[in-house]
């Protein structure tokens, strides 16, 4: 059945902040020095955006002819990455202010990834999907070579666009596997004639793997993750904050959601991957950050250890499971935007920027409070308990538990003992080494307060009037999406 | 059920002093000053609260007392608090030593006092709610949260080689807790509830019971620390200053030990009764071979922490005799070791602050300077040899007396420990105190000064109290124990009453 007109209201979200994102690019070209508002414009716009995907939510809805849906979900996920995305603007302010090289393009660029991660997040069709991913990738090709003049930066783009476009080539090679092969590319459509076929044809299994692997690219899974040390630490880390959560958040979604919708009959193969695909994160990101001296390598090899624990609530395919995922990038969008801020505090006098973890020795004692605040969040990062991170583990180990894979689970935990080991090593430096040279000293109230707030949202997690609302949230949406 | 929570009070009245010591500011003396006033109100207050307890608890009878419960995190995770006979002497025990902790750092720690204190008043907070906790996740996290003051207490303060110590410290027992998590992931699955009293009417499998054992082991025995996982703690002991190495002594030790009895014992009784073997043979070998190992230190603090890798064979022996007077023995031992240990370090620490060197050769006849220090260290030293009339005797003797009954190999060569015990033990005080008085740099040593005496007095008190009339402790853990051993040799009749229905089966099918 096809509809004579969309129901507009269900992608009011997206829509809004499309119309904002060529309002703000007109005023940036036409007014002179207008980056300050533009940017906290990009904000404001944001919030509506939000705003707006709070109100329409509620039962599942599809719209542009079963190609968009909005369910819990994609709320749930929808409001994470506008968060951090908004963040990462904010963020972005004091860093252009202190750097120069302060241009409007940076939150314009910002505002259209984001976009792109809204549609990813709301996809409920091959062409969507890649629609989606294409949007939020361009303009992040661009924001990882924004630095024009550096070589670092730009190497970093070039780099990210070429495997990018790789990766993007692998899934839609996929698409049209499972397209030629299924005969639709609607996701609700590919699951219902999946479960009418006694076993799904070797094709869409090829192009599920092909799916598979071009969006373990985006969220940077081992085998697929080799882009991502490079990029973080060759693009300005604003940027790097943003790389770090957003893109993450709405690639892990539409992930869940393939796996969950159309493919959710065909578990028998896409299971295996995605246990591969985890348990080699896991480790990788463990072992390979222990060496690293750069904080945002070292972030980079954490973040995809932290995407092997995401994909094990995966590995489960149940409801359980994928709340796991939810309460997973909830509590990591909130450690890793805490200590984003905390890196783009490194700052000295004459050296500007540093990211030598080095440069952390004694910080205990020359910034009490910034010290106080990254030990949260490393401690947070190891998964040690009271903190949010070992309740993200917790969330996403109680499924496999259940599902009978013991060793996995194993696998999991001793992962989690090796990464313990190097956010010790913050912590030993922070607090047990002599004091290098003090930084410039964190002045932006906005920093100030990101950082304070993520960082008593990690301690407070444990306290059920804070964390039920995720959960509660959490466990609803994720029930509705395996239901179907 | 609508009473004071005392218990939530207890474990998190010490919070309230961390946030206490935070808001002061000021000049840098005035800070330490008062942060340490705060730190001692604070302890001293939290234990003169905990004296509820052991006024108000009801030793007759072995259901859990005491009990808060609310919902947490759904799915049948609440917060649950509560104690029986086992942990009611726990926690007084921590609420006890922690104000001497906080004196014994009181001159010794003269940078970043602030931090220090809360440090040790989180890490109060942590091992309260681990003998509080009735509920896994809740254990679990009190658990492994003790380690991140701990971490801090050993890197900050510590030693020369303090990072290395603290990083074994903490790897060592994450990696042990971790396969505890994954085991309590199982159960939480099996009994859809993280209620520990639930969870100790459940019966799991024979083989479940193995493996989920098996996980609990590696947690507690690192913890414990049985020999081989324990090269962690003479580690840690030398590096961590003092009051951490009381604390490390007199608590944490403790909880691998309460750990076996909250859960390995009740929660997998087949397991136990199948696995006993591997923990007699490895506390035999801790009891003789850390004894050994320590007769060979040189340092004082490693021959202690050794000799309390030691004492914790006899604590795992008891426990895993399955009779009262293993497990009273086995409680007894752990307490006493807490009052004798931590005077122990606290004995070392008073000529550390003095010369600054832990190395027994640098002493030799201080007898004829410090004779209240040589009187003090000659009480605690019988005591930890297990000298009639000082605490370690009695527990040590149940222990004995228990597990003769199971095996009597086990305690012939137990015994031997304690002999051993006695050549270490005196050995170290005659090279320390007595002899002649020849090396220069003691000449001029002074006498225990009142703080030092304060500190000692309870420590003294209540290791004859235990020793002289150990009834007083005994009528706590009594009804609870006896409640234990006969839950467990109930779940063992009923085990092999099926398996011997199964044989009969077995013999019936084969018969025909």
């Amino acid at each position: 059945m096809t509809e004579l007109f969309p129901n507009l209201a269900i992608a009011s979200g997206e829509i809004f902040l499309s119309v904002g994102a060529m309002a703000l690019l007109m005023v940036g070209v036409f007014k002179k020095d207008s980056v300050n508002m533009v940017s906290w414009l990009a904000v404001v716009f944001m919030a509506i955006t939000l705003f707006l995907t709070v109100s329409i939510s509620g039962e599942q809805a599809f719209t542009f002819n079963n190609m968009f849906v909005a369910d819990g979900f994609t709320t749930f996920m929808k409001i994470l990455v506008l968060v951090a995305s908004a963040l990462a603007v904010i963020m972005s302010r004091e860093f252009f202010k202190l750097e120069g090289d302060d241009r409007f393009e940076f939150p314009v660029l910002l505002v259209l990834s984001t976009i792109g991660m809204m549609v990813m997040v709301s996809a409920n069709d091959l062409m969507t999907l890649y629609m989606g991913i294409e949007l939020q990738s361009l303009a992040l090709y661009v924001l990882a070579a924004f630095k024009r003049d550096s070589e670092r930066s730009t190497e970093a783009g070039l780099k990210y666009f070429v495997l990018g476009a790789l990766s993007s080539g692998i899934l839609l090679y996929g698409c049209s596997l499972v397209y030629g092969f299924i005969g639709s590319t609607n996701f609700s459509s590919i699951a219902s004639a999946i479960s009418n076929l006694d076993q799904a044809p070797v094709g869409a299994v090829v192009g599920l793997v092909f799916v598979l692997a071009g969006l373990a690219f985006k969220v940077s899974a081992v085998p697929f993750h080799m882009w991502t040390p490079d990029v973080y630490e060759g693009s300005q880390t604003p940027v790097t904050a943003f790389f770090a959560v957003a893109p993450k958040v709405a690639a892990l979604a539409l992930l869940a959601r393939t796996l969950y919708v159309p493919f959710a009959d065909m578990s028998g193969s896409w299971q295996q991957v995605i246990i591969f695909m985890s348990v080699a994160s896991m480790i990788l990101g463990s072992f390979a950050a222990i060496m690293q001296t750069n904080i945002k390598r070292l972030m980079a090899y954490s973040s995809i250890g932290h995407i092997g624990f995401a994909l094990l609530g995966l590995v489960a395919g149940n409801a359980e499971g994928l709340r796991g995922v939810m309460i997973y990038m909830a509590i990591y969008l909130v450690m890793n935007v805490g200590t984003f801020v905390c890196i783009m505090s490194m700052r000295r006098k004459e050296d500007g920027m540093v990211e030598d973890i080095n440069d952390l020795s004694g910080l205990g004692q020359n910034h009490p409070a910034m010290a106080l605040a990254l030990s949260i969040f490393m401690f947070s990062l190891a998964g040690i308990p009271p903190l949010a991170g070992f309740f993200a583990k917790w969330y996403v180990i109680v499924p496999i538990v259940n599902a009978g894979l013991f060793t996995l689970a194993t696998i999991a935990v001793l992962a989690s003992v090796v990464g313990a080991y190097y956010y010790l090593r913050i912590v030993k430096l922070m607090y047990f080494d002599a004091p290098a040279e003090e930084f410039v000293e964190q002045k932006s109230y906005p920093m100030k307060i990101i950082a304070t707030l993520s960082a008593v949202l990690v301690l407070a997690f444990i306290i059920p009037q804070i964390s039920s609302p995720v959960l509660n949230s959490a466990e609803a949406a994720a029930q509705k999406l395996s239901q179907d | 059920m609508e009473h004071f929570p005392i218990l939530s009070a207890i474990t998190f009245l010490p919070l309230l002093g961390v946030l206490i010591i935070l808001s002061i500011k000021g000049e840098k003396e005035i800070v330490k000053r008062n942060a340490r006033n705060a730190a001692l109100l604070t302890t001293v207050a939290t234990f003169l609260f905990s004296l509820v307890l052991w006024f108000s608890f009801d030793k007759t009878t072995a259901e859990f007392q005491f009990i808060e419960q609310a919902d947490w995190l759904g799915g049948g995770i609440q917060y649950k608090m509560g104690i029986d006979g086992i942990s009611v002497l726990f926690v007084l025990l921590t609420t006890f030593i922690m104000p001497i902790c906080i004196l014994c750092g009181w001159d010794t720690i003269k940078t970043r006092v602030k931090e220090y204190m809360i440090a040790f008043l989180l890490l109060e907070c942590f091992m309260i709610g681990v003998f509080c906790s009735l509920d896994l996740v809740m254990f679990y996290v009190f658990f492994e949260a003790g380690l991140i003051p701990m971490f801090l207490i050993i890197g900050v303060w510590g030693g020369d080689n303090r990072v290395y110590a603290a990083y074994k410290l903490f790897l060592y027992t994450l990696l042990g807790s971790v396969l505890m998590l994954v085991a309590m992931l199982y159960m939480y699955g099996v009994a859809g509830t993280t209620d520990i009293p639930t969870l100790m009417q459940t019966d799991f499998a024979r083989n479940a019971q193995i493996w989920l054992f098996l996980a609990f082991f590696a947690s507690f025995a690192v913890k414990m620390p049985m020999w081989p996982v324990h090269t962690w703690l003479p580690d840690a002991h030398v590096q961590a200053p003092t009051a951490g190495s009381v604390i490390l002594a007199g608590i944490l030790l403790k909880m691998g030990g309460y750990g076996f009895l909250r859960f390995s014992l009740p929660m997998f009784p087949i397991a136990s009764m199948e696995l006993a073997w591997l923990i007699y043979t490895l506390s035999c070998v801790a009891i003789v071979y850390t004894s050994l190992v320590a007769l060979r230190q040189t340092d004082m603090k490693k021959l202690i922490a050794y000799s309390s890798v030691a004492h914790m064979g006899f604590v795992t022996i008891g426990i895993f005799a399955f009779n009262v007077q293993g497990i009273e023995g086995s409680i007894i031992v752990m307490l006493a070791h807490g009052f004798v240990a931590s005077a122990l370090f606290l004995c070392v620490a008073v000529v550390y602050d003095r010369l600054h060197t832990r190395d027994i050769d640098r002493y030799g006849g201080l007898v004829n300077i410090m004779p209240r220090y040589a009187l003090v260290f000659m009480f605690f030293t019988m005591a930890s040899v297990g000298l009639p009339g000082t605490a370690n005797f009695v527990g040590e003797v149940l222990v004995l007396v228990g597990i003769f009954k199971v095996s009597t190999w086990t305690a012939a060569i137990a015994l031997t420990g304690v002999i051993l015990g006695a050549a270490y033990m005196l050995y170290l005080y005659r090279r320390v105190v007595f002899g002649e008085l020849t090396k220069d740099d003691l000449k001029d040593m002074l006498d225990l000064d009142k703080r030092e005496i304060l500190i000692f007095t309870p420590l003294v008190i209540f290791t004859l109290w235990m020793g002289v009339y150990p009834t007083t402790f005994l009528d706590f853990i009594h009804v609870s124990v006896e409640n234990l051993t006969a839950q467990h040799e109930a779940s063992m009749a009923a085990y092999h009453a099926t398996i011997e229905t199964i044989e009969d089966a077995a013999q019936a099918v084969t018969g025909h």
